[in-house]
């Protein structure tokens, strides 16, 4: 009964095993790679074990406070940013493992060639509620 | 005219409708499906126009509901060219109906967190929705959960009481998870607990209640207004809840008396010396380690051992306190907090400050970070940096 973030980069992240662009597959690839993403997802909900999926478009802006009455500063999109992040999975399951678990089924989505791009994903645990039993 | 809905009345008579209809052949998850309509539509019609017999109304609009989904079952499986039959009565659990449910829905064939949201919904008497907020999960997600959970345990036949420490650690799951939702599961599982404590005679199922309620009584003082934590020790006493005190000590000494020791009351007794002491500086620490010392030999939680280390740091000083803490696991979480805390107490506080700043990069919760980093700035900050 914990939230973990499985963490997609287009950058940031080491090299995938299947290290293809996804401009490079053939038309029927990209649609078997997002079959394989919505029946994960289909699947974690019948198994109880969603909560949120959602893909980021890759060009964001900075924006910061620039003083009072100032409109806020903007900057960006930065071509050379070095992490990317591409989207995410939230999970809530009852164990560390089965997040792993469920992270390394997703990172088997298939790529170029119809073969899994081993593509490295980041696990992160939710921060929650601290217990009521402390002592 | 509409009378205001009591809803913890209602809910308290879920477990008891759940039961006549199984007691009646109905399967348990179908049951269970149609208790929980007929408890939604309860709260749709009840306010304008309660019934006499809130019970009997629902055995009735549940029974009815049973019968609509099993006809409609019937007619598929006739299409279907598959036999159809009329529900016949099934096998009455010889066992109190409630406490049978207990058991079923804290089976071990369950998944820890599968076994709470049934026993939620099915022995609280939640709506699914409500579950979902608590653990903020979507709706559907939980639906799906407590659908699974009642598929797999629905060729469980109960011919002989299961293990009631199966049901305490769900119950204590519910308790531990606090009040962060718009439902109370603090308050939910004191409920349920106790409702567990009237239907059979344990002494763990007494010290896990005493537990609950110990705990359950420092609530107001355990955060301050913004929020933040506030450690045991510098939390304002006279808010603690002094009936909820009572009633905890007054369980826990029947219980003890019965000298049948387990893990809950062994940690009820640690929260009855927090609880009885009318200062922080007053605590019997000594006591304390020495209840430590039961725990570690009642369970093998390592997390024990890290309490204890802290607790001998308060009864014979933070030397004794980081040595005991040299053999407990490095990678436990809270050790670099308690580590931290006993260095602070010796007067190393260059120490303390880093150790904190390192506990907080490490905490499970927000509020337990946000109270390290402060820890951590005021140490700094009083030492100039």
């Amino acid at each position: 009964m914990a939230k973990y973030l499985l963490l997609k980069h287009y950058r940031g992240a080491p090299a995938a095993v299947n290290d293809v662009p996804m401009d490079r597959w053939t038309p029927e690839e990209v649609s078997a790679h997002i079959a394989y993403m919505n029946d994960f997802a289909a699947r974690l909900e019948e198994t109880g074990e969603f909560v949120d999926g959602q893909a980021l478009a890759p060009e964001g802006t900075f924006v910061r406070y620039d003083g009072e009455g100032r409109p806020p500063v903007t900057d960006g999109p930065f071509a050379e940013t070095k992490d990317l992040i591409a989207g995410w999975m939230v999970i809530d399951v009852d164990s560390y493992d089965r997040a792993l678990e469920l992270a390394g089924e997703l990172s088997a989505a298939p790529g170029a060639g119809g073969k899994p791009i081993h593509e490295w994903l980041e696990v992160r645990p939710f921060l929650s509620a601290p217990p009521t039993v402390t002592e | 005219m509409t009378a205001p809905l009591d809803e913890a009345s209602v809910r308290s008579l879920v477990p008891g409708v759940l039961a006549v209809l199984v007691r009646r052949g109905a399967d348990f998850a179908a049951a269970e499906d149609a208790v929980q309509e007929a408890l939604l539509e309860a709260v749709r019609r009840w306010p304008a126009d309660p019934p006499r017999d809130a019970r009997g109304w629902l055995v009735a609009v549940a029974w009815n509901r049973y019968l609509d989904a099993w006809r409609a079952d019937a007619s598929r499986r006739r299409r279907e060219d598959l036999a159809g039959e009329e529900p016949a009565p099934g096998p009455v659990p010889d066992v109190d109906d409630t406490l049978w449910l207990y058991f079923l829905c804290a089976h071990p064939s369950l998944t820890p967190s599968s076994a709470v949201a049934l026993t939620l919904r099915a022995v609280g008497g939640l709506t699914t929705r409500q579950i979902a907020r608590a653990y903020l999960v979507p709706e559907a997600t939980m639906a799906q959960r407590i659908s699974r959970a009642k598929r797999t345990v629905s060729g469980v036949r109960l011919d002989r009481p299961g293990d009631v420490a199966t049901v305490l650690r769900v119950l204590y799951l519910v308790f531990n998870e606090g009040y962060s939702g718009d439902v109370d599961l603090a308050a939910e599982a004191v409920r349920l607990t106790r409702r567990l404590a009237a239907v059979v005679d344990h002494p763990e199922v007494s010290g896990l209640l005493a537990l609950m309620l110990l705990h359950h009584a420092r609530r107001a003082s355990r955060t301050a207004p913004d929020g933040s934590l506030v450690p045991l020790a510098e939390q304002d006493r006279s808010r603690w809840d002094t009936a909820a005190v009572a009633e905890g000590i007054g369980i826990l000494q029947a219980a003890l008396a019965r000298d049948r020791l387990g893990e809950f009351q062994a940690q009820a007794a640690v929260a009855a010396l927090h609880a009885d002491a009318p200062t922080a500086e007053e605590t019997d620490w000594v006591q304390i380690v020495e209840w430590y010392d039961e725990l570690a030999r009642l369970t093998d939680n390592p997390v024990v051992r890290l309490n204890r280390a802290v607790a001998v740091g308060e009864a014979d000083g933070p030397r004794a306190g980081l040595a005991a803490l040299t053999a407990v696991d490095p990678a436990l979480p809270r050790h670099t907090a308690a580590a931290a805390y006993l260095h602070e107490r010796d007067g190393d506080l260059a120490t303390a400050a880093r150790l904190y700043a390192e506990a907080a990069r490490k905490a499970h919760s927000v509020a337990e970070r946000d109270h390290l980093t402060r820890r951590a700035a005021r140490l700094n900050a009083a030492r100039g940096r």
